[in-house]
């Protein structure tokens, strides 16, 4: 007996799942990928002549997942802000099935472009625009709950866009959600090949990212925070492990950063993503950062890194006024 | 602190601090007080121009370029004054112009509200 791989077993799904566009202003151009409930479809926009991605789900007649895959819609068309893919247009498909058409996004997954970017300073600064598009959702009442590497993307010309908003919450709504997060860590204790996806009903967040609150399925508790926490894995992996040394004591403010962003307790963490930004570019411009309590000898040595040249530029004129009267001495 | 008070700020220390090291020279002893207000105003004219050089042009290069310049002119007139020591003179001059031209460029609050309201 031959085994199918994986790649034919996608084609397979795929071939099965093409959407009946017929009637509709969309032509499907290929398959791109498939989430738990929905999959991506690269599409042309026949009227406009332009390329999008649809997400249309995988099956018909399922009230709960169609009212996600809308409400993942509506999600985004409130969020209009760069860091954010744009949604077009949202319905009904002539074989049933419920989609949305979003702007297609090419480029790379956060994690796959981290390969390509070496230095902290670009990482971080790299961090601090994934957090733009978080914190314009926080204040817009909506918290993202599924932040990961895997969820950001990276377009061709450096555009950061978070994605996958599709377990998005607005905090003003009252939900029932409770006893579906626990089944959703206890079946992915269980099922850990399917961590990686968003599976609806019994993933409301990806094991390794999900705060402790999500983890315990305390839903009333979740609020920005939770996405806070999620900010704060992403940052670690993209710190990744210092090595040991000076790297490491470099690190240390940083790591404390993570530290405050992922703390068990919400209480503990920073209360807002400008907070934790703001400590970001702190540590980035070479300032005191409110997650770390430095030592002298540390801030002695973060001011000399901060002010360096200044400081050489002065040590030389001092060694040099030195020199000039060790010699008029002699 | 705007860029010209830096300039100011670091140029009079600087050139105080270049006056007092005139005591460590037994010949030019007796004129300490002197040259150390002399330095120090040195300085400060110094730290002026190359304050307001910083706030019109914002060039790292060219402001160090520019304090340089500024340093070891007014240097060099010190030095035609005292008829000598050109080296011990303009050597520390340049250098504190160069500092100061670092400085301005580096450190300091550009002008940015009244170049925005030129614009309007």
């Amino acid at each position: 007996m031959k085994w199918l791989g994986d790649g034919t077993v996608d084609r397979l799904r795929a071939n099965m799942q093409v959407p009946d566009l017929t009637g509709t202003r969309y032509r499907a151009i290929r398959y791109v990928a498939s989430g738990g409930m929905a999959a991506i479809w690269l599409a042309e926009d026949t009227a406009l002549k332009r390329n999008v991605a649809l997400k249309v789900l995988d099956a018909e007649d399922l009230p709960q997942l169609e009212s996600r895959l809308l409400r993942e819609a509506h999600i985004l068309a409130t969020l209009e802000h760069p860091g954010i893919v744009p949604v077009h247009d949202a319905g009904r498909l002539p074989d049933g099935r419920v989609f949305y058409c979003m702007k297609f996004v090419e480029g790379q997954r956060l994690d796959e472009f981290l390969t390509t970017v070496a230095a902290l300073p670009d990482r971080l600064r790299l961090m601090l625009r994934i957090a733009e598009p978080v914190a314009f959702a926080h204040s817009r009442g909506i918290i993202h709950r599924d932040l990961k590497p895997e969820n950001v993307m990276v377009g061709p010309f450096g555009e950061v866009l978070v994605m996958d908003w599709g377990l998005g919450k607005i905090l003003n709504e009252h939900s029932t959600e409770s006893s579906a997060a626990i089944a959703s860590a206890d079946e992915q204790q269980r099922t850990p090949a399917a961590a990686s996806s968003t599976n609806h009903g019994t993933v409301l967040g990806t094991p390794g990212y999900m705060a402790p609150e999500q983890l315990r399925g305390e839903v009333e508790s979740i609020d920005q925070r939770t996405d806070i926490y999620g900010l704060g894995v992403i940052l670690s992996v993209m710190i990744g492990s210092p090595a040991g040394g000076r790297a490491a004591r470099r690190h240390r403010p940083i790591l404390a950063i993570c530290a405050k962003a992922m703390h068990p307790d919400p209480n503990q963490r920073y209360p807002a993503v400008q907070a934790l930004t703001a400590d970001i570019a702190d540590f980035l411009a070479g300032s005191p950062i409110s997650a770390y309590a430095e030592s002298p000898v540390e801030r002695m040595a973060r001011l000399f890194d901060r002010h360096r040249t200044a400081v050489l530029l002065i040590a030389a004129y001092l060694v040099m006024r030195l020199l000039f009267i060790l010699f008029s001495r002699r | 602190m705007n860029k010209v008070m830096v300039g100011i700020t670091l140029g009079a220390i600087l050139g105080a601090l270049d006056g007092m090291t005139a005591w460590f020279t037994p010949a030019v002893r007796a004129g300490i007080v002197g040259i150390v207000i002399g330095s120090t105003f040195k300085g400060i004219i110094a730290g002026i121009l190359i304050g307001v050089f910083a706030r019109k042009v914002h060039s790292l290069a060219l402001g160090i370029v520019f304090g340089l310049g500024v340093g070891l002119v007014l240097a060099f007139i010190i030095a035609q004054l005292q008829h000598g020591y050109y080296f011990q003179v303009m050597l520390p001059g340049g250098m504190v112009g160069l500092i100061v031209g670092y400085a301005t460029q580096k450190y300091g609050r550009a002008p940015e509200l009244q170049n925005a309201a030129s614009v309007r």
